[in-house]
């Protein structure tokens, strides 16, 4: 019986550094498939410089520009729209429909991101082409539109929870001192609630930076550096999924490997910005 | 401003819970409206015979059923590999793990859950370009490439899902088994997981979902347009998100978009199917165990 508990004990504890470990293998995994590019140029310049295979320069700057500014635009769409979703469940709606708007959102989260992208291929595209940004369709306000809905149930998730933990006795203060819920929501819960909300946020930026389905279907791919909302870009994510099918040797194809290294460690960043928001909270809220 | 602001915020929650109810409806009528009138007999086998493409007799070439049946395959083969190690994993987080250990530990797997997905894609594309080099061409991007790559995506999920119900068992039960004598194994293993078991299970469909609708892994790490039903794992397939998003660009004519329309609904009924086992697992399940 020893023997058994202790190979058992052994194997969990085996899982656990074996699956830590792998995260850490595929980090290195792509430095070492990606390293002829860095020897080429440096990290620096394969940052700044633009994508033109023709002249031999392959750098990754207008996708970071489109990975950037798709996900900071969805984000800036999805965040007052999540936070008035989330006031709804938790303050304003009557009672019956609050339980109803959160279940739709749990169920929107198991809707999948090719059905947001294929749905909007054919029903925002058409309109925007024709009422908003003319040109295909296919552009950096398209893709961050329907990304900002993609994202949508992550932040209301984590933005009701956290409004749901500020203890009750501070709620019903506010309700004997005479307080309206959109005051009680302004003086007490907001500010104690902050730090959960600012989690939701960043949330919803890693998974506005991680997507691929929707950029790749709807942000249009082009490779210049895009200066305008209504000009297509590429994302990094839809940079990897569209190289793939180019030689593998290829100074092209090496730089996928520099957006995965960029899209890794942008990720974990923002792990441990998260972990930083989290010591902020007070009293465990 | 505040005053302001307090007398606007009603109005503004409930113009943004409307929203949100039209965009989920819109969604879901404009799929409807255009792939049901491909939902019939011919839609996952086409013109071959329903029991001879069911027992895999025959190939089925304009059916969905091979996207289907690579989508099942996929998933279970993932889930199979990931489920044993991130459920011991998970043990081991919630039961052993402990000081500064712990906070590295779920550090990395928070990292690993945050991980864009094409990039764990990448990364199983860069392990088959390894294999490649090192067996000689025979071993390339495959079923089973995919299914170890998906099975590193949902691990983060079930570590975490496992170590949060272990970690949510009332001290008190905790306790007990131990106080009459139980090795700590025994404890695991005898209350604190049976007493956990709705919430495991949750999780473990809930990673079910996610490998059924993930498409940015798989374009990277086997599936292709049209490969029919595979007939081993080291072989590329075809799977329903990827039939998906091919449909969306490479449609031919209305037919070919019809059936594009169909496989979303296909996708979104399962994934929803899943979803909704997953929440009444964790209500329900409980109960049925308890008053079979």
């Amino acid at each position: 019986m020893p023997i058994l508990s202790r190979t058992l004990e052994r194997l969990f504890f085996l899982a656990a550094i074996g699956s830590a470990l792998l995260t850490a293998a595929i980090f290195l995994l792509l430095c070492q498939l990606g390293k002829p590019l860095f020897q080429h140029g440096g990290l620096g310049t394969l940052l700044c410089s633009p994508w033109n295979p023709g002249h031999g320069q392959y750098g990754i700057y207008p996708m970071i520009v489109g990975s950037l500014s798709i996900a900071f635009l969805s984000v800036l769409i999805s965040f007052p729209f999540s936070l008035g979703c989330a006031f709804f469940i938790t303050h304003f709606g009557p009672l019956a429909l609050r339980r109803k708007l959160l279940n739709l959102v749990r169920f929107m989260t198991s809707i999948p991101t090719v059905v947001y992208g294929f749905v909007a291929l054919f029903l925002l595209v058409p309109f925007m082409r024709e009422y908003l940004t003319g040109g295909s369709g296919l552009n950096i306000l398209t893709a961050s539109l329907m990304l900002a809905v993609l994202i949508a149930p992550t932040m209301i998730i984590f933005f009701v929870d956290s409004l749901q933990r500020v203890p009750l006795s501070y709620r019903q203060a506010v309700d004997a001192l005479g307080g309206s819920p959109a005051q009680q929501l302004l003086y007490v819960v907001l500010p104690m609630a902050w730090p959960g909300i600012l989690n939701g946020l960043l949330l919803g930026l890693g998974r506005a930076m991680g997507d691929t389905l929707i950029s790749l279907m709807l942000a249009g791919n082009a490779v210049a550096v895009p200066t305008a909302m209504t000009q297509a870009a590429r994302t990094l994510t839809a940079h990897i999924a569209l190289v793939m099918a180019a030689d593998f040797a290829s100074m092209e194809f090496q730089s996928i490997f520099a957006c995965g290294i960029f899209l890794y460690l942008f990720t974990a960043l923002l792990i441990v910005a998260l972990r930083l928001v989290g010591r902020l909270s007070p009293r465990g809220l | 401003m505040g005053r302001l602001l307090a007398r606007l915020l009603p109005g503004f929650s409930w113009c943004c819970a409307l929203a949100l109810t039209a965009a989920v409806a819109t969604l879901v009528w404009f799929l409807l409206r255009g792939g049901l009138p491909a939902f019939n007999a011919d839609l996952l086998f086409g013109g071959t015979r329903a029991i001879d493409a069911l027992l895999l007799r025959r190939q089925v070439f304009d059916g969905l059923f091979p996207a289907l049946f690579g989508t099942v395959a996929m998933v279970l083969l993932a889930v199979s590999l990931a489920v044993p190690v991130g459920v011991a994993a998970g043990i081991y987080m919630a039961e052993y793990a402990g000081g500064w250990s712990k906070h590295l530990l779920s550090l990395v797997f928070d990292v690993l859950a945050g991980i864009p997905s094409i990039v764990i894609g990448l990364s199983g594309f860069a392990l088959a370009i390894v294999l490649h080099r090192s067996f000689d061409g025979r071993l390339g991007p495959c079923l089973l490439l995919s299914a170890l790559a998906l099975a590193f995506l949902v691990l983060p999920y079930l570590v975490r899902s496992t170590q949060t119900a272990l970690e949510g068992v009332d001290p008190l039960l905790r306790h007990t088994a131990l106080t009459l004598g139980a090795s700590k194994l025994q404890n695991i293993f005898l209350v604190l997981l049976p007493n956990r078991l709705a919430d495991l299970t949750g999780g473990i469909i809930l990673a079910v979902g996610r490998c059924a609708e993930d498409t940015a892994v798989i374009m990277l790490t086997g599936v292709v347009a049209s490969a029919g039903v595979p007939d081993s794992m080291l072989r590329q397939y075809e799977a329903l998100p990827f039939y998906v998003y091919y449909m969306s660009s490479q449609y031919t004519g209305p037919e070919e978009l019809q059936k594009g329309y169909a496989a979303a609904i296909l996708l979104m009924i399962i994934c929803s199917l899943l979803f909704v086992l997953a929440f009444m697992a964790q209500r329900r399940l409980k109960s049925w165990l308890l008053y079979r």
